[in-house]
């Protein structure tokens, strides 16, 4: 047995029911052009990019409508020709159910095409590739939406040996990447092929879960003895598709939370991300459109491709609505995923799947014990830390207890809640705790900023104080001067006048 | 008799010398107990404890002459954090300093202001931008919401604008569930 | 309301089920129990879980807790049950009631109910009984004589009268408080229980119960109650000991398999250090702390003044769990 063969197993992980063959049994429909596009300026981790368009401009497919804020951020294209409807701040797929700034855009129909060219990225070289594809508008498509300029090596100073492509698409219901390999291989094997040589790896290992077979076999059909290419299959765990226990299913190679794969010489993509890339650098095409899962409780559960900004409502009518109509849509998987405030929003970079709630997902479960310490939550978790501590700490906030346990280590993946016999909200803690910590740090960096340019101000005012006590006290000292010889000269006009008097007074005598 | 006093005597010394040795050893310089309020204090920099700013409020409170609880914008969780580092007990916040409000950051209405300068000279962070007879903005991200340029401004132009939470700066809430629910007559406990 | 957020679904055996699966591992163990030892067994179990319940119930209103919520989650029984269980079978039945009303009320309750109690809330109980009414507390009847001469109206008598009435012929000391007497007063023991019936001894009747009790505690392990760090690490480590000392001077002290048998040893090993709240969770601090009780046992039981000293033993390791737990995390994935 050689390593390629080997399967490091994780600490814990769980065997959820998968779900997942109920959205595969149709082909990727692709969704025709809607006549309204919502565009989130918000899809992806980093800087909310810059608006380039205003309200009446008439924009083609593939235009860069926002542009990306530094480096971490991502641009925004139109998906298809049209006008901008409006820029204003409406509902975003988003676990606040809280608006944020969207573009609208109202499609033409003629879905005309910006002068788009393929990047002949060998002759430019790699750092003016990289540039370009900062205004891709590609970002993570696994669902992190991490912009993938990032990982593609700005400013690269580690070098990456190992391509992984994360095939695995772990979580229960979620089948996008799955369809996407089945029917994209032939594009899917030449993007690989093309991030591989942007990487400068040696050598690419696609992760994928026993459970695809079909993508499998249509993967190896591509895949010959000699090429530098392999698929490795992984057992079906939840979470072996979170990127750091795939590297460790892999690799065996334990990366922590603080750590990036590329200082491991390891870096990792998403299946739909890698055909992105392709895209873009081949045919000049921009992150338009995805492909994305609508299962669970409906009447014809399929994936499809769609354009960013495309409406939810309109997939869940075209899947036959819910069976049991209770109006609850979770957006991504069931262990990670989270409730959608309406389903009055619209597809984006991030929308791996939409789940119909099924009644037992939303229906109110049995009621929390207390913790009894049973340790089944340290057993399954994938990060082999201790959940009844953190517990513990995250509900009674003692927030600097809980990070000492290595709260931000915790990848949220819900193992530790789906275990409980208790029944505890465990994660919904630990994303408690985490957001108060963070929220709580940014306060001390206010209140630091706020201090120092108190200090400074204090400073000032002492400083200003005292060139205002000097300034006085040097005119004084300069009018009390003035007034001296005033004096003096008035003395001795006096004493002048005085003079000319006994002059006058001897020359009368 | 003299065996017990001379054993006395030679333990006296042995821990005289340990206890001079280590507080020459462990000196602690300067008085760090005034950083240490400081850093819990929330650097609004608003004088509602009755000192001109946080600075001046920590020193009041390591010499003892103020108490713990005279911070509205620190709140309770501020009053606690001194109350833990000082070693005493909590008490709730001092209504006569204030409440303790959302956090707001100031406005000015730019078609009013008469560019007078005087917020500018009460600003305790030089948060606002302007000159004489030009209008003033606030820098938003400096601003800490201390209200003390309301008062010197002659046409009230000034407002603050409470923080709205949005898609940034929004949190997850604490987990409420109710362990009651089989026995809704009795009251609600919540963890 | 948390239904709100992920993960949207779960798969866990309620604490019930699992205090029910614990009760189901107990059954053999009570058969042998009841078996070799009378009705009185039933008796002891069946009233400790009345009172149990009742305790618990009261407490409940009186804490203004969810009364339906806390009373079926079956910790309650659970630790009833082995109180019950570690109580001989001739003792009256209001030993049993002060027992479990400890138990319930001062171990469980006032540190704070279920998930809260510092110490095994069964031994608690057995302990204070084991202080205050030492005579009764270490007096069994001779194995299946209830099958001979004393019958189940003594049995009913001794259950409500005490064993006052009860002739020496049926009732004994156990091997361990023998010996501990022989030791004591510096003449050899024997141990030769075997006259009569083969079953008419404590060595066998101990084996039986032992095994039935590995039976309930393989279910267990195979249901994934348990893991196999604390009952492994415990007889391992009491084999050892005993084996160190049983080498060294075998006419003084008893052998490994006679400690694994005596007592009580495989009830520790299963059931009383699993006990989750009041034990360490982490694999290594598991291993500490059934080291720890194995350890404390032996010295208890060989150098100690009570014959028995599972009890002791353990709420000494349960004030140390803190510190173990603490001591011993486990490396988070890929930190150093």
């Amino acid at each position: 047995m050689n390593l390629i063969d080997k399967i490091f197993k994780f600490n814990g992980g769980i065997n959820a029911e998968t779900k997942k063959n109920i959205s595969t049994s149709m082909a990727v429909e692709k969704i025709e052009i809607p006549k309204k596009l919502i565009l989130p300026l918000r899809q992806h981790i980093g800087n909310m990019p810059k608006i380039k368009v205003s309200t009446g401009d008439y924009v083609l497919k593939g235009q860069l409508i926002a542009e990306a804020d530094g480096n971490v951020s991502a641009a925004i294209h139109a998906p298809t020709s049209g006008e901008i409807k409006s820029i204003e701040k409406l509902l975003i797929p988003h676990p606040s159910g809280l608006p944020d700034y969207c573009i609208v855009i109202a499609p033409d129909m003629k879905d005309q095409w910006i002068k788009k060219s393929s990047i002949d990225w060998k002759k430019i070289g790699l750092d003016q590739t990289i540039k370009l594809l900062l205004n891709s508008g590609i970002v993570g498509l696994g669902g992190a939406a991490f912009p993938s300029h990032l990982k593609l090596g700005l400013n690269r100073t580690n070098k990456i040996d190992t391509l992984i492509v994360n095939a695995a698409e772990c979580e229960p219901y979620i089948t996008c990447d799955d369809m996407l390999m089945r029917e994209k291989s032939e594009e899917l094997m030449k993007g690989i092929q093309l991030v591989q040589e942007l990487l400068g790896a040696k050598e690419t290992i696609i992760g994928i879960e026993d459970n695809k077979p079909e993508a499998l076999d249509k993967i190896n059909f591509y895949i010959n003895k000699k090429s530098s290419i392999t698929a490795k299959v992984v057992p079906t765990i939840y979470p072996s598709g979170d990127a750091k226990r795939l590297i460790y299913l892999i690799n065996g190679i334990k990366i922590p939370k603080q750590k990036r794969a590329a200082e491991y010489g390891i870096q990792m993509f998403n299946v739909a991300t890698i055909i992105a890339i392709y895209r873009f650098i081949n045919f000049g095409e921009p992150s338009l459109s995805r492909i994305v899962t609508i299962t669970g409780n409906l009447h014809k559960p399929r994936n499809y491709e769609v354009l960013f900004g495309t409406s939810l409502k309109d997939l869940i009518k075209k899947s036959g609505g819910q069976i049991n109509k209770n109006n609850t849509f979770i957006m991504g998987g069931p262990m990670m995923g989270f409730k959608l405030p309406s389903i009055d929003i619209s597809v984006t970079k991030t929308m791996n799947c939409v789940i119909s709630a099924e009644q037992d997902m939303i229906e109110e479960k049995n009621e929390p014990l207390p913790c009894i310490r049973c340790s089944k939550c340290a057993e399954a978790c994938p990060v082999e830390l201790q959940p009844q501590e953190l517990f513990w700490f995250s509900k009674s906030d003692q927030f600097e207890k809980a990070q000492n346990y290595n709260l931000f280590d915790c990848i949220e993946c819900g193992c530790c809640s789906y275990v409980c016999p208790s029944n505890i909200p465990l994660v919904q803690f630990y994303r408690y705790a985490k957001s108060e910590i963070i929220a709580d740090n940014i306060a001390k960096e206010e209140a630091g900023i706020a201090r120092d340019r108190n200090d400074f101000r204090i400073l000032r005012l002492e400083r200003e104080k005292k060139e205002r006590a000097e300034r006085n006290a040097k005119r004084k000292l300069e009018s009390s001067s003035n007034d001296k010889s005033k004096l003096i000269e008035e003395k001795r006009a006096e004493i002048a006048a005085a003079l000319g008097r006994i002059n006058k007074d001897e020359k009368i005598k | 008799m003299l065996t017990s006093i001379l054993i006395i005597l030679f333990l006296a010394v042995i821990i005289g010398l340990v206890l001079g040795f280590s507080s020459v050893q462990f000196k602690v310089k300067g008085d760090p107990i005034i950083e240490k309020i400081d850093s819990i204090l929330p650097q609004t920099q608003c004088g509602q404890c009755s000192y001109p700013g946080c600075k001046p409020y920590a020193t009041a409170i390591a010499k003892g002459e103020a108490d713990i609880n005279q911070c509205p914008p620190g709140g309770e969780a501020g009053v606690r954090a001194l109350a833990e580092l000082m070693g005493v007990e909590y008490k709730p916040l001092n209504e006569s300093h204030g409440i303790t409000k959302a956090k707001a950051v100031a406005f000015i209405d730019e078609d009013t202001c008469i560019g007078c300068t005087l917020c500018i000279q009460a600003c305790p962070v030089d948060a606002i931008l302007g000159a004489a007879k030009q209008m003033h903005t606030i820098i938003e991200k400096e601003c800490t919401g201390c209200e003390l340029c309301l008062p010197p401004c002659p046409v009230d132009c000034i407002t603050m604008p409470e923080i709205k939470e949005d898609t940034e700066n929004w949190k997850w809430k604490y987990p409420v569930y109710n362990i009651n629910k089989t026995d809704s007559n009795k009251p609600k406990v919540s963890h | 309301m948390f239904s709100q957020q992920s993960p949207f679904i779960q798969k866990a055996p309620s604490v019930t089920w699992v205090m029910m699966l614990v009760m189901a591992a107990l059954v053999p163990g009570i058969i042998a129990y009841i078996f070799l030892f009378g009705f009185g067994v039933l008796l002891n179990i069946t009233i400790a879980i009345i009172t149990a319940v009742i305790a618990e119930y009261f407490i409940l209103k009186i804490r203004n807790l969810p009364v339906k919520l806390f009373i079926t989650d079956g910790s309650a029984v659970v630790a009833a049950s082995l109180l019950a269980l570690s109580i001989p079978s001739i003792a009256p039945w209001w030993i049993i009631v002060i027992g479990t009303l400890f138990t319930i009320i001062v171990a469980k309750h006032m540190y704070g109910g279920l998930g809260s109690n510092l110490f095994n809330p069964a031994m608690v109980g057995y302990a204070v009984l084991l202080i205050s009414f030492p005579a009764i507390m270490t007096k069994w009847p001779l194995p299946i004589s209830h099958l001979l001469d004393f019958n189940i109206g003594q049995q009913m008598e001794t259950f409500f009268y005490g064993t006052k009435s009860l002739i020496d012929s049926v009732s004994s000391a156990t091997p361990l408080d023998y010996i501990k007497t022989q030791i004591f007063l510096n003449k050899p023991f024997e141990l030769n229980f075997t006259k009569g019936m083969p079953l008419n001894s404590y060595f066998n009747a101990s084996i039986i119960i032992s095994f039935c009790f590995l039976i309930g505690g393989i279910f267990m392990w195979i249901k994934k109650i348990i893991t196999w760090h604390l009952p492994v690490t415990f007889l391992l480590s009491l084999i050892l000991i005993s084996a160190v000392f049983w080498i060294i001077d075998p006419s003084r002290y008893l052998s490994p398999l006679t400690h694994l048998v005596s007592g009580g040893t495989l009830l520790c090993a299963f059931f009383i250090i699993t006990d989750p709240v009041s034990g360490p969770t982490t694999p290594k601090g598991k291993i500490f702390f059934a080291f720890g009780v194995a350890l404390l046992v032996y010295l208890i039981r060989v150098f100690g003044g009570y014959p028995e000293g599972i009890a002791f033993a353990v709420i000494l390791m349960n004030i140390c769990v803190p510190l173990i737990d603490s001591l011993t995390q486990p490396r988070v994935f890929g930190h150093e």
